[in-house]
């Protein structure tokens, strides 16, 4: 060990040919492989996120249909078409808006109707089949004036084939093809019905554009970043109110945010890795520093500074960071193929490669961390007594657990503020982390004292073994929380969260609708009823339907950008659907004010809202306050009357916003409805949808079943990003039985010279660990049960029962996987020769 | 499994090689000697004479390149490191220089550890053990220690719960490796008077321990029956 002392003590020569030295004892591999899966867990998400990432740019255009685009409710004019060309732009004029069209037979049908000009799509490609029995073929146009482009669930529930005449307002077109892919359909509700593509030369001469009618006008502008980023400031200054300019960020925003979330998510829960990392880096760092002591204690006596010594050693547990993070980014490499695979379903088509930023992250992470964790134990080495040459017993300095506690911090609160880029929720994870960690350490070690009395029972081997546990208390302890917080991520992931969904499955009604029935037309309300009950169904109740715009609060007008929050912002760009109501809805329940006939609010006027208690709250809503609402161009205000409480888990047609009918009946509206279609009148129900063609039918069923894919899915992923938590804990195991592994084989060595057989040495390793294990998983058992108990109690409102599998796979699993672990690791103490006790101790 | 004889230890043409870089090193060479039951017997040797190696070879913690050791009567060399452990187990009890307690365990549970081990008393309710336990400290006058922990003693008290330990089960014979190696004088003089009056003095109904005592110290040699000088691995 002394000979270490001289060798790499300057230069980088010295370096390497020290830390190569260094590289042959078990300390330096322990925080080694730690960062090796701390940096791995880290960049498999990193690399995965990045990927994405630059694959939703990609693809933001082309959903986007552009670099950007301008919305209007009226058409936009026609002088920021040219502007946009002689900016030498690439512009597209498009028109949407709902209809009905009909065929040669009068069939009928609602109809997502889009005109388009010559120039469109400006990215991507569309997809036209001409031919039912050939394979689609690109096109980078639109339609030809006078012929029309339809979706195949047009054709077939109009029975018309291509090249027969479909009536479109007043023009009557030549349908040349089937509409197979359009790159910039959006996905909102009012784009449910299928599309029907024609010529924008077309649309003035349909007669479909009139007062009141609803028509969304895009003008689409594609071309140098720059000349863009010129365009749309030059547009921004001449924008007026129900126009709206939306670029790359603005495309399908859902998903965006829903991406960006489970990326955070994802972030975090590597982090989880990089924290039991640590722990394990610390163990080692400690052990490390001890076993240097002797050769750091002769360079002081040789003369070298406190300083010198620091940095020789530091400088190699640095070298050792950076290239075991180099081994993790290639590990994290590989890994985030899995990611890719069990999450690519989500995003269409193939994701890029990743870009440079993971493997700059990741080496930062590692080094953060290897210093974060590491340092405390290294400072103690630079001030070794030099007099320990001549007293062994003059150790090293104590460490500050200040010192150690605030590197900690510092370290993982700079990662969690890099992973999760928003300070609040990184103090929140941090503060949140340090409470959990802090009570998780105090009940392991209180757990660990509650085995003292248990010494006294059962056998030496298993009286040994919890001596050791209890011996090394504050280790024990350390190696306990680690293992708990891998187990309990897995048990909340395999079972908690099995059990909630089946127990949110059993909490929905056999009788529950599965089918949503909407554009039901007002002139067809009372058939469509008769219809349904005549096939032997219960009569349906209609709710009438009205969509309208939130423009003022208690008379001051709002708008998204008032609103910081993503979701207040989407709820005030779209339309709110409103209806009216004699009576509260059976499944709602008034929680504050009266019903509009009850009390005093409005009830002279009718003009009053019930409002949903979530949307109360999340517009910071009181009673009496007014709501103003656009309906086809007509302002509605109502005084708020009473707060409703809504179950959205009942699968009943549901509005946030109700008025009594003296408000809203003279508006336009379509009626709504929810139904339980059995199986066997699924038939049935294909029949109405014909009577009724303008009439949409969304099943719920199939909605649930992608929803359950989907949490599916990103529970998959998240279990995989546990594992290496899993694993990160397992990181801890090695250093403490590294750290411990001198003690240990002399301890060995003597019980075998007193007469100790190899099993009553290995069965106290075994009770040593497995009471571990035991510990461990029982804790975590505990902590998961707790955690679904909330849940189903908080989130989904229904009682939790404690599933005794929690424990057994908990306590099980926690006892022979860290028995077995933990004998793996320190099994060759076995072999220990008895002849080492004389050698007194190292 | 005893000796029939009175002869507890016998050693017959030892030899210990070991292969080291600059060639072969003899470390001991033909070591042929006997203890009685009962005998003191000193090793005396300077530092790197084999005297430790030789206490490993006798005390079967190691074994030898050649000659045969023959332990309670028990040839070492046809046993396996079981079977040699078994061979101790409750038979043959050390005093260490280090000490060498385990620091988990308690005065008590360090002493109580060879009654466990000794499958001799497998059947033997932990109570009576434990009594036994506390009288072996109550020999060395450790009783009100007895649920210290060895970092709680000091090393005058850490080296009589290992004499306590090492004399709990009544062994045949008794390895002592510079036993006062680690004490200042006069608590070392206390340790060598208790370890030979208990060797001396057994408990009662128990037979006589011999006492194999390896020392570099002439004075403490000279207190045994009989003094082996070892000098550069042969015996003078």
């Amino acid at each position: 060990m002394i000979a270490a002392a001289g060798a790499g003590f300057g230069g980088l020569r010295g370096l390497l040919r020290g830390t190569w030295r260094e590289w042959r004892t078990a300390e330096l591999r322990v925080l080694a492989a730690a960062l090796v899966v701390a940096v791995a867990a880290v960049a498999a998400v990193g690399f995965f996120t990045d990927r994405v990432d630059r694959g939703m740019a990609q693809q933001a255009t082309l959903l986007l249909g552009g670099d950007l685009a301008v919305v209007g409710d009226n058409p936009l004019p026609e002088a920021w078409r040219e502007q946009a060309r002689a900016r030498g732009l690439e512009t597209a004029r498009t028109a949407a808006l709902p209809s009905v069209v009909f065929s040669a037979d009068d069939e009928s049908r609602l109809s997502a109707l889009r005109a388009v000009d010559r120039s469109w799509p400006l990215v991507g490609e569309a997809r036209l089949r001409t031919d039912p029995a050939a394979a689609d073929q690109p096109r980078t146009h639109g339609p030809e004036p006078g012929t029309a482009w339809l979706e195949g669930a047009l054709l077939r529930e109009l029975q018309l084939e291509v090249g027969d005449q479909v009536e479109v307002g007043d023009l009557d077109l030549k349908i040349t093809g089937e509409l197979t892919r359009e790159p910039d359909r959006g996905s909102s509700l009012m784009d449910l019905a299928p599309r029907l593509m024609f010529a924008h030369e077309d649309l003035a001469a349909s007669g479909l554009i009139g007062p009141g009618s609803r028509v969304r006008y895009e003008l689409f502008v594609t071309g140098p970043a720059a000349a863009v980023e010129e365009y749309r400031a030059w547009l921004e200054e001449r924008l007026e109110p129900g126009q709206r300019l939306m670029g790359l960020e603005d495309a399908n925003p859902e998903l965006r945010t829903a991406i960006e979330r489970a990326e955070r998510f994802l972030g975090l829960a590597s982090l989880m890795a990089v924290l039991l990392a640590g722990a394990a880096i610390a163990v080692a760092a400690h052990h490390f520093a001890q076993r240097r002591a002797d050769a750091a204690a002769v360079m002081r006596a040789l003369g070298a500074s406190g300083r010198r010594v620091l940095l020789t050693y530091f400088s190699r547990v640095l070298l050792v960071a950076l290239l075991a993070s180099m081994v993790g980014l290639a590990i994290g490499f590989g890994a985030q193929f899995v990611l890719s695979a069990l999450l690519g379903e989500w995003l269409a088509g193939d994701l890029p490669p990743p870009g440079p930023r993971p493997v700059i992250a990741g080496l930062a992470v590692g080094l953060i961390t290897a210093a974060g964790f590491a340092l405390p134990a290294l400072l103690r080495i630079g001030n070794v007594p030099p007099l320990r040459v001549l007293r062994r017993d003059m150790g090293l300095p104590p460490a500050s657990v200040w010192l150690t506690g605030l590197l900690a911090v510092l370290a993982f609160g700079a990662l969690l503020y890099w992973q999760a880029a928003d300070p609040l929720l990184a103090g929140w994870v941090l503060v949140g982390t340090a409470a959990a960690l802090l009570l998780l350490g105090l009940l392991g070690l209180l757990l660990v004292l509650a085995l003292r009395p248990l010494r006294n029972r059962g056998g030496m081997a298993l009286r040994f073994g919890l001596a050791n546990l209890s011996r090394r208390g504050g280790l024990s302890a350390v190696q306990l929380v680690a293992f708990s917080i891998g187990i309990l991520a897995l048990l909340l992931l395999a079972i908690v969260r099995v059990d909630l969904l089946s127990a949110w499955d059993a909490s929905i009604p056999e009788d529950a609708p599965n089918q949503f029935f909407i554009n039901i037309q007002p002139g067809q309300a009372e058939a469509f009823a008769d219809r349904v009950e005549a096939s032997g169904l219960e009569r349906p109740h209609l709710d009438p339907m009205i969509r309208g715009r939130l423009v003022a609060i208690n008379d001051l007008p709002v708008q998204p950008d008032d609103f910081e929050d993503e979701r207040d912002q989407r709820l005030l760009q779209r339309e709110f659907n409103l209806s009216w109501a004699e009576q509260p809805p059976a499944h709602n329940r008034v929680i504050r004010g009266h019903w509009f006939h009850d009390g005093p609010i409005g009830e002279a006027a009718g003009d009053a809202w019930s409002v949903e208690a979530g949307l109360m709250e999340r517009f910071d809503l009181e009673i009496g306050d007014t709501l103003t609402f656009r309906i086809v161009g007509q302002a509605v205000r109502g005084t708020i009357a009473n707060v409703r409480e809504v179950d959205w888990d009942s699968f009943q047609v549901n509005f946030f916003v109700i008025g009594p009918p003296a408000l809203l009946q003279d508006q336009p509206r379509t009626y709504i409805t929810a139904l339980y279609v059995p199986e066997e009148l699924r038939a049935e129900q294909s029949r109405w949808l014909r009577e009724f063609p303008a009439v949409t039918a969304i099943d719920v069923t199939a909605l649930l079943a992608q929803v359950r894919e989907v949490m599916d899915q990103a529970t998959r992923a998240v279990e995989y990003v546990f594992l290496f938590t899993l694993i990160a804990g397992l990181t801890v195991l090695y250093a403490a039985v590294q750290a411990t592994r001198g003690v240990r084989r002399r301890e060995a060595a003597l019980l075998r010279t007193l007469g100790a057989r190899r099993a009553d040495i290995r069965n106290g390793l075994l009770a040593e660990f497995g009471a571990l294990g035991f510990l461990a998983g029982l804790l975590a058992a505990v902590i998961a049960t707790a955690v679904g108990a909330l849940l189903a109690w908080q989130v989904f409102g229904f009682d939790y029962r404690i599933n005794p599998m929690t424990f057994v796979f908990g306590i099980g699993g926690g006892t022979l996987g860290i028995a077995l672990a933990g004998w793996l690791g320190t099994r060759r103490v076995l072999d220990q020769a008895p002849l080492t006790v004389l050698r007194g101790p190292e | 499994m005893d000796a029939p004889s009175s002869t507890v230890l016998e050693a017959r043409g030892l030899e210990k090689r070991i292969d080291g870089p600059s060639g072969r090193l003899d470390i001991l060479r033909g070591i042929s000697l006997a203890v009685q039951r009962g005998e003191t017997v000193a090793i005396l040797g300077a530092s790197g004479s084999g005297k430790s190696t030789l206490l490993g070879l006798l005390a079967g913690l190691d074994a030898p390149s050649d000659g045969e050791v023959r332990l309670l009567g028990q040839a070492i060399s046809e046993l396996d490191e079981d079977g040699r452990a078994a061979l101790r187990a409750g038979r043959v009890g050390f005093v260490f220089q280090s000490f060498q307690l385990l620091p988990a365990l308690t005065a008590l549970e360090n002493v109580l550890l060879p009654l466990e081990l000794n499958p001799a008393h497998a059947g033997t309710a932990r109570g009576v053990l434990q009594e036994r336990a506390q009288g072996a400290l109550e020999r060395v006058g450790l009783t009100p220690r007895a649920s210290h922990y060895p970092h709680q003693l000091s090393g005058g008290e850490q080296q009589r719960v290992a004499i306590a330990r090492a004399i709990v089960d009544d062994p045949a014979i008794l390895f002592a490796d510079e036993p006062t190696g680690n004490l200042d004088a006069r608590t070392g003089e206390r340790v060598i008077e208790l370890l030979f009056g208990l060797a001396r003095a057994p408990a009662q109904g128990a037979s006589p321990t011999a006492l194999v005592l390896v020392t570099h110290d002439a004075e403490l040699a000279g207190q045994c029956d009989r003094i082996l000088h070892i000098q550069d691995g042969v015996l003078a």
